[in-house]
């Protein structure tokens, strides 16, 4: 009968707008500001640079082996290498970044510095809320804003960085057990697929 | 219709002096780039008589941005991103054809657990994407977005699953030469069988609320024809050739991955017009849904990625692979030719929205201007696949 | 105070606010009083019914629409309202300045007059004119001089082509719209307003005498109701501004508080031809039932107008919109026979007795045509659902 499409649309959305007050499934907004979507482990925004214990700075995981900045598929990262060394988290010398830049206006969040990172120094954030009114200076990040602390890696990505620390503290004790000698082979190169398994 | 001389400044504000066989002056309008629905930065210029369409000029390139030579200065696993932004609804497809590519190319086995996660992910991509192209036909049609919204509800559940198991919503960038990045996070499948489980009761709501409309119908039915000989002939791939009626889906063809494993059939349309590339795409999600329980079923324990695969430092042998899948939107394509060096030599795409837009002028004249919005809408494009 | 007071509350203190007024100025003072309130209420309607339209149309696509502003939202039209006056109203350098200045003016202007006959109350219309009916549908289509005139001045294509579409579509229907209001004129003699209502304001035991109930009036208000969507510019007839084929229509051109008045214009030409609905075949300011007469008539001329607008939501949040050519095929070869048989059908219900047999033979004579015409439609396999092979 003609007309009776006509009629089965209306049932449907009158269906639909009572059921949006019963069923909750329905209603799949997150209302914003006052309530947020649940964490999930995996997602991923832009990089940051994990360092341990409390010094921002001298706790970098980094040891500028510009691998992340050979291998970013859009070339946002820009790093030099220090001149010195120091001590990296597992205790031997390394080289650090002297200078360690990441153009989040660029970056496309792929998370392939991740992937490639042997020393578990870059991570994936899930901070979003990073709208700016300077275009210039506040997208281009420097290694003090990028650096954050490993509890706060931990707390962001509980299950991989539980992986992660795992694998550290292996390493560790391994170059203090093969202490003095010099020449060991760095950790194990790890990628983010390798902790999630 | 455009000339090189400088117009007069006022010139664009009368039609061009062409004057049709009744005597009154054709219309020329510029659909685009900024026109709300031709699905982003894209342009026709189109002459009118009244509303009747004379002539259609389909302009590209507005969002043209050197995706193949940035590929071809990039490593092979530096492009995986950048396919991500092709057809930014169905990253997971586009993924998985340049990893296909590249695969044939250096001749990498993908262990068998991966194969069921690609046919999983891939398949979820083509439920979302169809579901929203339907929506978004629709919304064409002036629907003020209620069948988009309700395509969107559930696009966010498979959305969700993504970021669960890739860390994006969109960009996934998941596949891996040789596997997958990462293996499915503790519950995921059960989340997934569980989505998977309420997309056709969702199919039937969408049914229900537009498919026996008789304004839907009368606005779709016998609008924008396209032939069988013309689809075959201008290569025309995906639900576009089956609504014309050719049994061509290259998951039966070619059999990749592990399609032959499954039981699914293919809708198959008779008169070719966008009543019938609609219905294909709600059918074809019911057949999705067929080849998700079962994968989701059957899928074993094991790696995701071949051992000898390395990330970093992939030089394939010299050579050249192309290789394809089913896309949502129809054969997607990447062509690859190898010097042995860590950056293709040669990188090519085949986008299957470029390509079914081709017949867009032969479908629309005649035609009016507001079927020119629904054919196009039917055409199903994303504007940075077509443009690059 | 008795019901009857409430009921009278504004017209007797009109009265009272008159008698303090010189008899020179009784006249215009009088007129004032009148228009006034219908100056202000329907506005307020109206920036009631964005936020429910809003709202409506967002829990039927399973949204909550908007709720920022103020409890649940409800400010939201007061935010608007500040938006779009301090929005920069940008005016085509090319564009004819004053009718492009005058037409939303005149839409607003236009839409406005209608409801010098639309009684709202007992009692509580602004001119009880003879030919009120009459003069609704004459101002009524001044509506379209002033789209033809926004579509012309703005100098643009796609306004043009809206202009054009508007102007086609909206005295395409008028002619059913005045077609399906004849049958109430026939039925009750009169073409005043007033009396129109006054004649469905009595009932039989419990039941009011609606020209709704009978099935001339019932298929003339469906048919009034199809043709006042598409006067009104609504979805699924709302071709003229049309946002995914041309863009916006005729005010494409058009922003800041030239483009709010161009919603006002249309809202309340949408609830003239509403409140024109209520008179004729829902009983104006007359209660559904003898028992709620003690309820104000204002309330229930309201609560009828709220009604027919969450319809109008409703039916917007639905359906696709018609192409140009069908909507005018609808008009002439569905509507307009449609609308004479009914004519034809409500003069024979006036010459058989009254009984089951003159139910039963007017509704044939509307229901027989709609089923021909599903018969016709299904054998040239039109506006069918296909049924679609698989291969294996």
């Amino acid at each position: 009968m003609l007309g009776a499409g006509i009629l089965k649309g209306l049932a449907e959305t009158a269906r639909n707008f009572l059921g949006s007050y019963v069923d909750k499934d329905r209603l799949t907004t997150v209302q914003f500001p006052e309530e947020r979507a649940p964490r999930i482990e995996a997602s991923r925004n832009f990089p940051f640079l994990v360092y341990d214990g409390t010094a921002k700075q001298e706790g970098l995981r980094c040891v500028s082996c510009l691998i992340c900045e050979k291998e970013c598929p859009p070339k946002c990262i820009f790093i030099e290498k220090s001149t010195d060394k120091k001590p990296d988290a597992t205790g031997k010398l390394q080289f650090y970044p002297a200078t360690f830049n990441i153009d989040i206006s660029v970056c496309m969040s792929c998370q392939i510095c991740v992937e490639v990172c042997p020393f578990n120094a870059i991570k994936m954030d899930v901070d979003f809320e990073l709208s700016t009114t300077d275009r210039f200076s506040d997208l281009l990040w420097n290694k003090e804003r990028l650096a954050k602390s490993n509890e706060y890696y931990r707390e962001i990505h509980p299950i991989e960085a539980a992986a992660v620390d795992a694998e550290l503290a292996e390493a560790r004790a391994r170059v203090a057990g093969a202490k003095a000698v010099t020449t060991s082979p760095p950790a194990q190169p790890s990628s983010g697929s390798s902790v999630e398994k | 219709m455009t000339t090189n001389t400088p117009l007069p400044p006022t010139a664009h504000l009368s039609p061009k002096p062409s004057i049709n066989s009744g005597g009154t002056q054709l219309l020329e309008v510029s659909m685009g780039p900024q026109h709300p629905s031709t699905h982003g930065v894209f342009r026709m210029d189109v002459v009118l008589d009244g509303e009747r369409v004379i002539k259609l000029k389909p302009i590209f390139g507005y969002l043209h941005r050197n995706h193949e030579k940035i590929a071809e200065d990039e490593t092979y696993l530096g492009s995986m991103p950048y396919t991500d932004r092709l057809d930014y609804f169905c990253s997971i497809t586009n993924n998985w054809a340049y990893a296909l590519a590249v695969e044939t190319l250096a001749g990498i086995q993908v262990p068998e657990r991966a194969e069921y996660l690609r046919v999983i992910t891939g398949e979820l991509t083509r439920l979302q994407n169809h579901a929203c192209l339907i929506g978004f036909l629709t919304q064409d049609m002036g629907a003020s977005g209620t069948p988009l919204m309700y395509a969107f509800r559930e696009r966010e559940k498979i959305l969700d699953l993504f970021e669960a198991l890739t860390g994006a919503r969109m960009m996934c960038n998941y596949m891996r030469f040789g596997g997958c990045r990462v293996d499915l996070p503790a519950g995921w499948l059960q989340q997934a069988k569980e989505v998977v489980e309420a997309f056709p009761r969702f199919l039937d709501e969408y049914e229900s609320l537009l498919a026996s409309n008789e304004i839907l119908m009368s606005r779709t039915q016998g609008v924008g024809v396209l032939s069988k000989e013309l689809a075959v002939n201008a290569g025309i791939t995906g639900p576009m050739l089956r609504a014309s009626g050719v049994n061509y889906d290259l998951r039966k063809v070619d059999k990749y991955g592990i399609y032959d494993r499954f039981t699914f059939r293919v809708p198959l349309g008779d008169h070719g017009d966008v009543y019938d590339r609609y219905m294909i795409r709600l059918l074809e999600m019911r057949e999705s849904v067929k080849i998700l329980q079962q994968a989701m079923r059957d899928i074993p324990d094991g790696p995701i990625m071949d051992a000898k695969t390395k990330i970093r430092g992939f030089r394939p042998k010299a050579g050249e692979a192309y290789g394809r899948i089913e896309a949502p939107k129809g054969e997607l394509g990447f062509y690859l030719i190898s010097d042995g060096s860590p950056n293709p030599y040669r990188y090519r795409v085949r986008p299957p929205s470029l390509i079914n837009l081709t017949v867009l002028e032969d479908m629309c004249l005649g035609q009016n201007v507001a079927d020119v919005v629904i054919i196009l809408g039917s055409v199903d494009i994303v504007m940075g696949e077509v443009d690059r | 105070m008795t019901p009857e007071t409430i009921d009278q509350i504004f017209v007797i203190s009109k009265h009272w606010l008159l008698g303090y007024m010189p008899t020179a100025l009784q006249p215009i003072g009088s007129a004032i009083l009148s228009v006034v309130p219908v100056l202000v209420v329907f506005p307020l309607l109206f920036a009631i019914t964005t936020v429910l339209e809003r709202k409506g149309l967002g829990r039927i696509q399973n949204r909550y629409g908007p709720n920022r502003v103020g409890p649940y939202g409800f400010w939201q039209p007061i935010a608007d309202g500040i938006k779009s006056l301090t929005k920069e109203d940008v005016v085509p350098r090319t564009a004819d300045q004053v009718v492009h200045f005058l037409a939303p003016l005149l839409l607003v202007l236009a839409a406005f007059l209608g409801y010098a006959v639309l009684p709202i109350g007992k009692n509580m219309v602004i001119t009880n004119l003879n030919a009120g009916v009459l003069f609704f549908f004459a101002v009524g289509s001044m509506v379209e001089l002033a789209v033809f005139m926004a579509g012309w001045s703005s100098r643009s294509k796609y306004s043009l082509l809206g202009a054009m579409r508007a102007v086609a579509q909206m005295i395409s229907y008028e002619v059913p719209l005045v077609l399906a209001a004849i049958v109430i004129i026939m039925a009750s003699g009169s073409l005043s307003t007033v009396a129109i209502v006054n004649m469905q304001a009595t009932y039989t035991g419990i039941w009011p005498h609606w020209f709704l109930f009978t099935p001339w009036g019932f298929a003339g208000f469906i048919l009034f109701m199809i043709a006042a969507t598409a006067e009104s510019n609504r979805a699924p007839f709302d071709l003229p501004e049309g946002e995914s084929e041309i863009i916006a229509g005729y005010y494409i051109e058009y922003s800041g508080f030239k483009f709010a008045l161009f919603f006002l214009g249309e809202y309340l030409g949408m609830f003239a031809t509403s409140g024109l609905a209520i008179t004729l075949f829902l009983g104006g300011w007359a209660a559904p039932f003898s028992f709620l007469t003690w309820i104000p008539s204002y309330i229930w001329f309201f609560l009828k107008l709220l009604t027919l607008i969450a319809v109008f939501i409703w039916v917007r949040g639905t359906f696709p919109r018609l192409r140009m050519d069908q909507l005018m095929g609808l008009a002439w070869k569905f509507m307009l026979p449609m609308t004479l048989l009914n004519i034809f059908t409500a003069g024979i219900w006036h010459f058989i007795p009254e009984g089951i047999l003159r139910w039963l033979v007017c509704s044939l004579l509307i229901v027989a045509p709609w089923i021909l015409l599903s018969r016709g439609l299904k054998q040239r396999k039109k506006l069918q659902v296909r049924t679609y092979r698989f291969a294996e």
